[in-house]
């Protein structure tokens, strides 16, 4: 909302203060700065001259005049001019050598044109009014020669843009915001609603309502014998402009200004072309209506319409209709004025991708008594304006609504703040807004009426919001206020102008806490072993594309191609949610690349979204007047999906770097293996490893990773079609676990190992096993054929080789023995070892290996 | 003894002694190097060295000669042993010194073979505020991205036309009549928080949200935020702003406070907007004439987020008595706080996961 301060100050006693003490103070009040615009503050030496004589100047490219001016001075100025426009005797701006236009443009005498120019004679443009630059803009004949134009046309405005928020629909106007600052600075407001209209003698022309939870009040006045030659006056034009509105036509300014200076949107119809009596109602199934902007709708039975006897004239609150537009020659007039429903218009300007200021102004609220009063207000001004004659008569339609009371302890607003505030205080709070208050709790309150979005309120609801206690005052809030239905509305209301800045500042001692939770905790641990470990953290968008699929080789029946889509995505490349973390990595994988860094590790940790089977394609959106029943939220869980938490690891290029100390160490699949053992460290879970085939990994290099017999994840070297799909390096590789999993089996409390100060027995054993046997399997065999005293065993050798035979391979270990009680023998644990390979050689048919 | 024999004990003759003891001491002193002076410890101190041959003829002598050979022997050996212990030190001292020098190596060389990675900004100032909050008591909540409609919106009450239920702002799943939507607010977690929890709850939930603007340097169609609830006894808008200034404390420093200004959000009633005070020119950039301040761009104070008093509406759809019980809640963009506490200019860098955006904030932030 643009509010020019000097149209502010018409109806508001404002001090001697700049535009940002105004806007400091409504800021505060809760209309919020944008930004401040100053007009015409640098503009000096402009004054009104009248032009004595032109001289044609000729053997230019465009015309050239020479034009002596009167412009009050004891000589007329000589000003050559590029402007053909005006004729000898019009009065002009004219700016003297010495002036300044807007935009700090300084005018000088100066030769041009081979002529002397002592000064500029100004367009509208010129002097910051408007955009007008097609000549010269003429002054009404009689303006005083030598007038100060500033002060004449009123150059000099600002004009301070505030933020207004959906809920104070009546501060889109000057009239609203005139109220909160007069309230602000505590001055008198002057109301320009506050008019006394004449006793309507016969209705205008004939309407009604047909839908009353369309339109609550509908008003038409009429004028005849407008002058369709006249213009809009300049304030009137610069007003508009300043307030950011485009000057039309007459008719159309009127209704324009009225609407910022009131709040309450006009339309102006073309009598000549209404035909019958006009309807408020839905539209019905296959209407259409071209509106003002040439664009035939198709319209909804959801819309709301203005109809005459021809069928749809206005999309209503929205949108006049092109057909009964008043037009440059259009003498008689009908201005229609009328409340519509909130949510309607909103629905209604949305559908139709339609934002007017009529509209913005209908979907936030506007003032329901003011159609009388701005319908009159219009067709006096076409009548001063253009000599119309006003039609004695009023149509005036409305349906039953009572206004919403609510009632509240004095005190109430305190509580809400946490401060206490005088009774009298509230009271006179509530009553500079404009809301009735009358002592004690009005038994015959219904509360509830209607909350600035159109939902109506009563009942039951409004039974549980309602407040109790000592000392009830009863609040009938203005018409202008259908925001205000809650006892906190009013807390709010008494707050804000008290000031949210008087507000004590106390901390609330909370219960203690238990901190976080495990969970919480093993995500951080995770999130910084990984970045510990070399990985950069990233964060990608959870939107894929069913091509990724395809790109990661999952088979037709993999369970990660189910996913939930977007019913409208930002990309229809990618519609649905992701059902595994890889593509988002692999692409972050790509871009670090792309820009110069082959060496890439990254982790990733979030949920992915894995529908549940059989799950209901729809939650049911609940009410809101109570607790929902445990089954109604778990018919919201039922259609959501699974969730669960994922972390990932890609990497490519060199894990460890090749530098002066010599060669690196390219990522490998052990370096995926080696990322998930880290995640699954900090689980303080075992991972057991067993060799799988599962896309996207390279198949005979594919770990599936197990906690017990539960599977939660897959590292590895990725399939090389995978690689080439996504444009990654070579044997980029990649780990992706389900965290949710880790957590639900992560084990309580460490244990205390006993810590044994006896002496280790080492004992070496070299085995050989046929090649496809896996590591994994011997050192199981080992360990559990070893028993108790085995403390630590550990790979140190893998050949193969002539020696081991073809096929064959030979896995060297150092089992490290231990007693807590004792000194190991000899014998005993030359008697573990021989169990742990005899139990080796009978589950994997490994044979120790001679010499 | 009758077979004694003078003339046959000639090394222990002071002469022959003496001799013996200044041969030592030379060669003691000739030894170049540990190696030489371990040969000449074996020759002149070892078992087989004239001084020790020496030492075992005393017993040849007469008693009454004993004594005195033996003190001149001994006096010898002890030279001579002091001597091969000063030379030790001294040539170690030597070979320690040359040692040293050969194995200096330079310093400067760059080790750089397991780099370190790093944590996400908005992860890491996530766990900063929650950090914050739970040393005040409070109990960090979650709720899933993908969210019923009811929890998103109408139990917040939002009402059905509301423009930020459009599709114009929030993705929808399925279809836009499913029920289910990408959370656009992690305010859902307040409404889960208050069904799931007993009373009082003071919880605090991080998160990712979601709504359908395109990206650029100030919007992201994916971004976190970090919500607050307290629901108690007694709780007033005073208690929030108290909440808050201590907040503000503790993430930007001692006399850091907020600001409030009147706001409307649905789901609080009274609303307002969170201004914190700059905490770089702590407001004296707004004053004319100071210079200017690039994080507030001169206003002194930086918006930061929404706040209110939980709307009394939203705790009768959680089932909890509003004429008992009172709340607060405030939230604010992780995004838009990294931007103003580090200077970061434009959200892309946060969202494209380039690692040298990533890499200087470290595990911590």
């Amino acid at each position: 909302m643009k509010v020019p301060l000097s149209w502010l100050r018409e109806y508001a006693d404002l001090p001697a203060v700049t535009a940002h003490e105004v806007a400091d103070k409504l800021t505060a009040a809760g209309l919020k700065l944008e930004s401040i615009t100053s007009y015409g503050h640098d503009v000096k030496n402009v004054v009104v001259g009248e032009v004595l004589e032109i001289e044609e100047l000729t053997g230019f490219k465009k015309p050239i005049r020479h034009c002596k001016v009167e412009t009050g001075e004891a000589e007329p100025r000589m000003i050559v001019c590029g402007a053909t426009n005006f004729a000898v005797g019009d009065r002009v701006p004219v700016v003297l050598p010495g002036g300044v236009l807007p935009g700090g443009f300084a005018v000088g005498a100066r030769k041009t044109y081979g002529r002397m120019s002592e000064g500029m004679i100004c367009s509208e443009r010129e002097l910051g009014l408007g955009d007008d630059h097609n000549g010269i803009m003429v002054l009404p004949a009689g303006t005083p020669i030598g007038t100060d134009v500033v002060e004449l046309l009123q150059l000099r405005e600002d004009v301070i843009e505030l933020e207004i928020t959906p809920d104070i629909g009546y501060a889109l106007s000057i009239r609203g915001v005139a109220r909160e600052a007069a309230t602000a600075f505590g001055v008198a407001f002057r109301d320009p609603a506050d008019v006394e209209l004449p006793a309507a003698t016969e209705p205008a022309w004939p309407a009604s309502i047909g839908d009353p939870a369309a339109c609550d009040r509908f008003v038409l006045r009429e004028v005849t014998g407008f002058d369709p030659a006249v213009e809009t006056p300049l304030w009137m034009r610069v007003r508009l402009m300043r307030a950011g509105m485009r000057p039309v036509s007459p008719a159309v300014d009127v209704t324009n200004y009225l609407m910022l200076e009131l709040g309450q949107p006009l339309h102006a119809f073309d009598r000549e072309r209404l035909t019958g009596e006009i309807v408020v109602r839905r539209a019905a199934a296959g209407e259409r209506l071209e509106t003002l902007d040439h664009v035939v709708r198709e319209l909804d039975p959801d819309d709301i319409l203005i109809t005459d006897q021809s069928g749809p004239i206005s999309l209503a609150g929205t949108m006049g209709g092109l057909e009964t537009e008043i037009s440059g020659s259009s003498t008689d007039i009908v201005i229609e004025a009328a409340h519509f429903s909130a949510t309607g218009i909103s629905r209604e300007s949305r559908r139709h991708g339609l934002v007017s200021e009529a509209s913005k102004r209908f979907e936030r609220g506007v003032d329901r008594e003011l159609p009388l009063v701005a319908s009159y207000k219009a067709v006096r001004m076409l009548a001063e304006l253009g000599g119309a004659t006003v039609h004695p008569g009023v149509t005036h339609a409305e349906a039953e609504v009572s206004p919403a009371r609510i009632a509240i302890p004095a005190g109430y607003p305190g509580v809400v703040a946490g401060v206490p505030y005088p009774k009298e205080t509230v009271v006179a709070r509530l009553e500079q807004i404009g809301c009735v208050v009358t002592d004690g709790a009005d038994p015959a309150v219904r509360q509830g009426g209607v909350d600035p979005t159109g939902v109506v309120t009563g009942g039951a609801l409004a039974a549980k919001l309602a407040v109790t206690g000592d000392d009830m005052i009863t609040v009938t809030p203005p018409s202008w206020r259908p925001d205000l239905t809650d006892p906190n509305d009013l807390a709010e209301e008494v707050i804000r102008l008290e000031g949210y800045e008087s507000l004590p500042s106390v901390l609330p001692s909370a219960p203690a806490g238990a901190g976080l939770t495990e969970g919480q905790r093993l995500r951080r641990r995770v999130g910084r072993a990984l970045a510990e470990g070399g990985y950069v953290e990233v964060l990608s968008y959870p939107f894929i594309s069913p091509a990724d699929f395809d790109r990661l080789l999952l088979p037709a029946e993999d369970a990660r191609r189910v996913a939930m889509r977007l019913a409208n995505p930002l990309s229809e490349d990618e519609p649905l949610m992701r059902t595994t973390l890889l593509p988002g990595l692999l692409r972050t994988l790509v871009r670090n690349v792309g820009r110069g860094f082959s060496d890439v590790a990254l982790f990733e940790m979030g949920p992915v979204y894995r529908p549940r089977e059989g799950a209901p394609v729809v939650a049911p959106v609940l009410g809101v007047e109570r607790r929902p029943t445990a089954e109604e939220l778990a018919s919201i869980e039922a259609a959501l999906p699974d969730q669960p938490l994922r972390v990932a690891a890609v990497l490519a290029g060199e894990f460890e770097r090749s530098g002066w100390w010599g060669a690196g160490r390219a990522a490998s699949w052990a370096d995926a293996v080696q990322a998930a053992r880290l995640v699954a460290g900090e689980s303080r879970v075992e991972l057991s490893v067993s060799a799988d085939q599962h896309e996207p990994w390279h198949p005979g290099r594919c770990a599936a990773l197990y906690v017990g017999d539960t599977l939660v994840g897959h590292a590895g070297e990725l399939h090389p079609r995978v690689i080439e799909a996504y444009g990654l390096p070579p044997r980029t590789v990649a780990m992706e676990l389900e965290l949710s999993r880790l957590e639900a089996v992560m084990p309580g409390p460490v244990e205390t190992p006993a810590v044994s100060a006896y002496p280790v027995a080492t004992q070496d054993v070299a085995l050989v096993v046929p090649d496809f046997t896996p590591v994994a399997d011997v050192e199981a065999a080992l360990r559990d054929g070893a028993g108790e005293l085995l403390e630590s065993i550990r790979l140190f050798d893998v050949y193969t080789g002539e020696q081991v035979g073809e096929g064959n391979k030979s896995l060297a270990y150092t089992m490290r023995f231990r007693a807590g009680d004792r000194t190991l023998t000899v014998e005993e644990t030359t008697a573990a070892r021989d169990a742990a390979v005899a139990l080796a050689a009978d589950r994997v048919g490994a044979q120790l290996r001679s010499g | 003894m009758s077979d004694y024999d003078p003339v046959e004990v000639t090394p222990l003759h002071a002469d022959e002694v003496s001799r013996m003891e200044a041969d030592a001491i030379a060669a003691i002193k000739a030894a170049g190097d540990l190696d030489a002076l371990k040969q000449a410890r074996l020759a002149h101190a070892g078992d087989r060295s004239p001084i020790a041959l020496a030492n075992r003829e005393i017993g040849a002598l007469p008693p009454a000669a004993r004594a005195e050979a033996g003190k001149r022997v001994g006096a010898a050996r002890k030279a001579i042993n002091e001597a091969l212990a000063a030379r030790q030190a001294e040539l170690e001292a030597e070979r320690d010194a040359r040692v040293l020098v050969e194995e200096t190596v330079d310093v400067t060389l760059p080790w750089d073979r397991r780099p370190r990675g790093a944590r996400h900004p908005l992860t890491t100032l996530q766990e900063r505020i929650a950090d914050a909050f739970v040393a005040m008591g409070y109990e960090v909540a979650e709720g899933p991205d993908l969210e019923g409609e009811w929890f998103n919106f109408d139990a917040l009450n939002i009402a059905k036309d509301h423009p930020a239920r459009s599709e114009h702002d929030t993705f929808f799943v399925g279809s836009t009549e499913s029920g289910m939507v990408l959370r656009t607010q992690t305010s859902p977690v307040q409404v889960r928080a208050l069904l799931q929890r007993e009373l009082p709850v003071y919880v605090i939930s991080p998160g990712k949200t979601f709504r359908t603007d395109e990206l650029d340097a100030t919007h992201t169609p994916v971004f976190h935020q970090t919500e607050g609830l307290a629901v108690d006894e007694g709780l007033t808008m005073a208690h929030l702003k108290g909440t808050l200034d201590r907040f503000a404390e503790v993430m930007f420093g001692k006399g850091i406070t907020t600001r409030f200004r009147p706001n409307y959000f649905p789901f609080t009633e009274p609303s307002a907007e969170m201004d914190l005070k700059c905490f770089v020119c702590r407001g004296a950039s707004a004053v004319p004439g100071n210079p200017p301040c690039r994080t507030c761009k001169s206003e002194g104070w930086i918006e930061w987020g929404g706040c209110g008093m939980v709307n009394p509406r939203v705790l009768i759809a959680c089932g909890i008595d509003p004429s008992r019980y009172s709340g607060f809640a405030f939230g604010m963009g992780i995004e838009r706080t990294l931007m103003f506490r580090h200077n970061a200019e434009d959200m892309r860098d946060m969202v494209e996961g380039d690692v040298r955006f990533t890499l200087p904030f470290g595990m911590e932030i």
